[in-house]
């Protein structure tokens, strides 16, 4: 623990501190470019030097300099200032001074630094270095002049993305960042590189000249792309998202978000169902709130409970599950489910379905066992976890399932559930690195689970993960899901569960369906076409096309909202800009429905149904912490097949309604997917 | 002057063969065992004795060098010697006659260095453009490994030793010990940040220790012959020994020349190199130390002697010992740009004072050699150059920095003068022109 002094002040770190980093925690601001607490240590911007004695006559870089018992540093002294001064200088003959068409302009460290520290004229009189731009891709837009080769986008490639595609090209002043050959930059995480950059020189390429950071109003959110919860930032203006950006949260997102979660906003503007319809004549026809709501009170009087079923889909908040399902009760259905994708699996505690070794503790494994999951693509931050994880420890990592490219060395050790049977029961091999870890982890994707098998899937992982001690974690892609299991909206007693209603349905024992954000199933082919369908969501997707009523609701970004991640964390989201058009928030479009039928809800604002909530599900109430469950012992046994698992993830970038409404994301798929295997995903 | 039996490098003009049975009859690989039975301490000890510092151009003190180098039983990690033979310095050739006349003498003195410093492996690095020299080195390293000097109980020392020949592709940054070392991982060649010095982290990771070829190469001869032999020759205590001084530029014979530390730069020239063209009194300037060195007019020239602290003393330095001699025909302002130019395009472009800074210099300098300038941006000059020195990861920004310092120390009347004539010139020219412009239509 070396004791230093910073500008006068004392302070005593933990060995291996860093000087820049001591100053952080005094709260002294040392300019920097280069360094990023995230990424490796280059010094190479020369930004951060300071004067430390002991020491050479020259100032130091405080980046990567380790702080040292009894060191003096002086962060404001002559020789210090003058050292910045002339390395803003050297900055600032070469970058270009088009600030005022800069998109970075007003949120540029270039900027900011060279007002706080720079000099106010020029002194250099030579021409200009101009590079070329480069085309990396429809997500990001390169203006490489303004670089200034601090190479921190060629760190977050190799370190935290797992791909080489960009680097540091020639020498001198002809150095410049590009693709060895001309290449998209593949990887689910290209956008952090928007934010890492200090200048201009790689902006987010949607985004391009559609507003200046000052005039956005900043929402502090939750995302929705995967099951992650990412932590992140909407900017809007007006009624209008202009961007995503990610807010640092240790635990879950670290300060990274994937380009889904980054770049799908523009989705929010298209497909949107800003009117409720009504089916007449076999055609959607707009119609006002008062006639779809009476139209659908006047359906179903009448109808048994047992006749109407409701099911919730990926995107669902906790909020409007809670208000259906007590909607479903006051209509005396037990039908409900929220697993329109067919998982299943045995519910005991929750930590049946949760991931309860955390995103954040993934890095103490020491084995990691993939049953039937993609990481890469089903949870990007994830996968980064566990590639930061083999990076510090070289976690040993086995991947039961379909072989995927994942951005770590992974042993593959089968494709079905019949091979995990057999791992179980192995003692050399994986097994017995799995047996010998420390902490070990097993993590169960949804593609584990959606297997014909899935129920004995999870049973058997659930059991070996019991047996040798590991962490046993169920991977979500959902973002609705875990919280909609957290409310109970499963089949009650005597229900259907998702299998039951489709026979129901096909047998024409199902009068009515209600689909909550339900899109990643061909309704009308699973409850057969004399069933009534009423859809309530905010895109027109699938579950919109077949359904007898629309109600409008809220995107993501349009409600203050609950959800709960795969973790089991509960977080909020905040409303950024209003529901388009007539649409409105989810829970309340449930709470007119009810009053027209007469089985009105017993809350009338926002905060009485989350009071209800909290007082019914205690555990939702403990916001932004990750719980602790236990798990309960399985007593099922069963024999599994061979069928392999298969991939839930083909297609990143368009998972659900907004991604597949986004223009952006299109020319991804374009870009990224369809160039790889042109054939196969158009057919799709 | 030397006298021949103090000599080290006996087949430094390649007069005889390099092969191991010539070099055998010089003394090389004459009882290695015996040497290394004294034991790791007693190398170290005679080393720090003879006073030797390393003849890479920084002067560092060779014997302290080595015992930097932690205790292997310690680390629980491999120690790996490195050579550096990326000899790029312009106005130096010196290893490059080692290399291909003596490989010998380097071979012996890897192993005895790898022995000290608990190394097993070592890695030759040679630039590129050796060709040749590498071509010896391999033939020089393939006999020893016949002659079982090397290889499996070196010599019979019982030490295991392997040395590997690495060909670089030509960088003079890759002459930098932490970017050979870079190089030598198969990374492109950037300094790395210091600390950690590479005898803690070097070479994959693991302590390390980068010497010259020529340090390395004369370790074997100070240890025959006791590190009080090599102390007795030179000035001081502090610049011991012989030297490898390389002559080139307005001289009648350009050479290498093995001499005693401390030698006066004038004998130096008219002993070896037959003498300044055009008689002593020609002498403009001279760069006593390989191109980063800044340059001393004639005056200090007549009395400097040739060894690190004497050359520091003159605010110029020892370096590689590449003399560059100028004489008055020689345009010292474009010669000084033409450096400006070598260290701009042989900036690694990493960090950003030398990256951007060279090639404003070089822009500058070239503007000088013209005139086409202000007095003012003398200064500013200067003040980009004290920007860049010292505040970059290695010692290439100052390397860049010195030769512009020198040349205004002691050049500054010659470059207002051009500046002055070029603005006269300008004045009364550009109204002609103009006029004649409109005559003509």
């Amino acid at each position: 623990m070396p004791k230093l002094t910073i500008d006068g002040h004392e302070i005593e770190v933990e060995a291996g501190t860093s000087i820049i980093q001591a100053a952080e925690q005094l709260g002294i601001e040392i300019p920097r470019f280069c360094y990023h607490d995230k990424l490796s240590v280059p010094a190479n911007c020369r930004m951060c030097l300071v004067e430390v004695s002991p020491g050479p006559p020259k100032p130091q870089a405080s980046c990567a300099l380790a702080c040292g018992e009894g060191m003096v540093v002086q962060t404001q002294s002559e020789m210090v200032k003058k050292a910045r001064k002339g390395v803003m200088e050297f900055l600032l003959i070469n970058h270009p001074l088009d600030c005022p068409i800069c998109d970075q302009g007003g949120e540029c460290d270039l900027q900011d630094q060279s007002v706080a520290y720079g000099f106010d004229r020029s002194r250099y009189t030579e021409t200009k270095r101009a590079v070329k731009n480069k085309n990396i891709g429809p997500l990001i837009k390169t203006i490489m002049t303004r670089c200034i080769q601090c190479t921190r986008c060629v760190r977050f490639g190799e370190e935290v993305a797992g791909m080489n595609e960009l680097g540091l090209l020639n020498r001198g002043e002809n150095v410049e960042i590009g693709t060895f050959i001309e290449t998209a930059v593949s990887t689910e995480l290209s956008g952090n590189m928007i934010d890492i950059c200090p200048v201009g020189a790689l902006t987010s390429a949607p985004y391009t000249f559609t507003a200046r950071p000052w005039e956005l109003k900043k929402t502090e959110t939750i995302d929705v792309m995967d099951a992650v919860g990412s932590n992140i930032r909407v900017d809007s203006r007006g009624n209008e998202v202009m961007r995503v950006l990610p807010r640092l949260n240790e635990d879950v997102n670290e300060e990274w978000i994937s380009d889904k979660t980054r770049f799908a906003y523009d989705g929010l503007k298209y497909q949107r169902l800003d009117r409720p319809y009504i089916r007449k004549d076999g055609k959607l026809t707009a119609v006002s709130w008062d006639e779809a709501l009476a139209f659908t009170a006047a359906k179903l009087k009448g109808v048994d409970g047992k006749e109407i079923a409701a099911v919730a889909g990926d995107l669902v908040d906790v909020e409007s599950v809670v208000a259906l399902k007590d909607l479903m009760k006051g209509l005396g259905s037990s039908h409900m489910d929220c697993r329109p994708d067919g998982t299943k699996f045995e519910i005991q505690s929750r930590a049946d379905y949760l991931f309860n070794t955390g995103i954040a503790d993934i890095e103490q494994a020491d084995a990691i066992l993939l049953i039937g999951t993609d990481p890469r693509h089903e949870a990007p931050l994830i996968n980064a976890r566990i590639r930061k994880t083999w990076l510090q420890s070289k976690v040993k990592v086995g991947l039961i399932g379909t072989p995927v490219e994942l951005t770590y060395p992974y042993e593959h050790i089968g494709t079905s559930p019949e091979d995990l049977e057999s791992l179980t029961r192995a003692r050399s091999g994986f097994a017995k690195i799995l047996k010998d870890a420390k902490n070990p982890v097993v993590i169960v994707g949804t593609g584990a689970l959606r297997h014909t098998d899935g129920y004995d899937v999870h049973a058997l992982a659930k059991q070996y993960a019991m047996k040798i001690g590991a962490g046993f974690n169920v991977l979500h892609v959902a973002a609705g899901r875990v919280g909609a299991l957290d409310v109970g909206f499963v089949p009650q007693k005597g229900g259907y569960d998702i299998f039951k209603m489709v026979n129901a349905g096909k047998k024409d024992k199902l009068k009515a369906v209600y689909l909550l954000g339900v899109d990643e199933l061909d309704t009308r082919a699973a409850f057969g076409t004399e069933t009534f369908m009423i859809y309530q969501g905010h895109h027109g997707d699938n579950g919109a096309r077949h359904a007898d009523v629309i109600f409008p609701g809220a995107a993501y970004t349009e409600k203050n909202a609950l959800y709960v991640n795969t973790e089991g964390r509960v977080q909020q989201a905040k409303r950024a800009v209003f529901p388009v058009g007539d649409a409105k928030e989810d829970w309340t479009i449930l709470r007119a429905l009810s009053e027209k039928m007469g089985k009105t809800l017993p809350y009338n604002t926002h905060q009485e149904l989350r009071n209800r909530i909290f007082k019914e599900f205690p555990h939702l109430a403990q916001l932004n912490t990750k719980p602790i469950e236990a798990l309960v012992a399985s007593e099922h046994t069963a024999s599994v097949g061979n069928k392999a698992f298969q991939r839930v993830v083909t297609n990143f970038y368009q998972t659900d309604p907004i991604s597949r409404a986004s223009v952006t994301m299109t020319k991804c798929v374009e870009a990224f997917i369809a160039a790889d295997q042109p054939m196969l995903d158009a057919a799709e | 002057m030397l006298a021949d039996k103090d000599r080290i490098f006996t087949n430094l003009y390649g007069l005889q063969s390099f092969s191991l049975k010539e070099a055998k009859k010089r003394g090389d690989w004459d009882n290695t065992k015996a040497i290394i039975k004294k034991g790791k301490a007693w190398i170290i000890e005679e080393m720090k004795k003879s006073g030797l510092r390393g003849r890479g151009g920084a002067g560092f003190p060779t014997g302290m060098k080595w015992s930097f180098m932690p205790d292997p039983e310690k680390t629980q990690k491999p120690h790996y010697l490195v050579v550096n033979a990326d000899e790029s310095e312009p106005g130096t050739c010196k290893d490059r006659e080692i290399l291909r006349h003596d490989p010998h003498k380097l071979l012996e003195g890897c192993l005895i260095a790898g022995f000290a410093m608990g190394a097993h492996a070592a890695y030759i690095y040679i630039r590129g453009e050796f060709f040749n020299e590498g071509s010896n080195v391999v033939k020089a390293i393939k006999e020893a490994y016949e002659a079982g000097l090397l290889g499996k109980n070196a010599a019979g020392t019982g030490w295991d030793f392997d040395i590997y020949l690495h060909r670089g592709a030509g960088a003079y940054i890759c002459g930098e010990e932490t970017a050979l070392i870079e190089s030598l991982e198969g990374n492109k060649g950037q300094p790395r940040n210091k600390p950690p010095f590479p005898a803690m982290a070097g070479l994959y990771s693991c302590p390390t220790t980068v010497n010259n070829v020529e340090t390395i190469a004369t370790a074997p001869t100070i240890l025959r012959r006791g590190g009080e032999w090599f102390a007795s020759i030179g000035r001081d205590e502090k610049n011991t020994g012989t030297k490898l001084f390389c002559i080139s530029g307005h001289v009648n014979a350009p050479c290498n020349v093995e001499e005693a530390m401390g030698i006066p730069l004038k004998e130096l020239i008219e002993k070896h190199a037959g003498g300044v063209r055009g008689g002593w009194d020609n002498v403009k300037a001279i760069i006593p130390g390989g191109s980063s060195t800044p340059l001393l007019p004639k005056d200090v020239c007549d009395k400097v002697v040739m060894d690190f602290d004497s050359l520091r003393a003159e605010g110029s330095g020892l370096g590689t010992a590449g003399v560059i001699v100028m004489d008055q025909s020689t345009d010292v302002v474009y010669a000084i740009a033409r450096l400006s130019y070598f260290y701009m395009h042989e900036s690694c472009g990493q960090c950003t004072p030398c990256r951007e800074g060279t090639g404003w210099m070089w822009r500058m300098m070239m503007r000088m050699v013209e005139g086409n300038a202000t007095i003012e941006e003398i200064d500013m000059l200067l003040d980009i150059s004290k920007q860049i020195e010292g505040h970059t990861i290695c010692a290439h920004g100052d390397a860049s920095a010195w030769p512009i310092q020198g040349l205004m120390r002691h050049f500054r009347p010659e470059v207002e003068e051009r500046i002055h004539a070029y603005r006269k010139l300008a004045h009364r020219e550009k109204p002609m022109v103009a006029v004649s412009a409109t005559a003509a239509e």
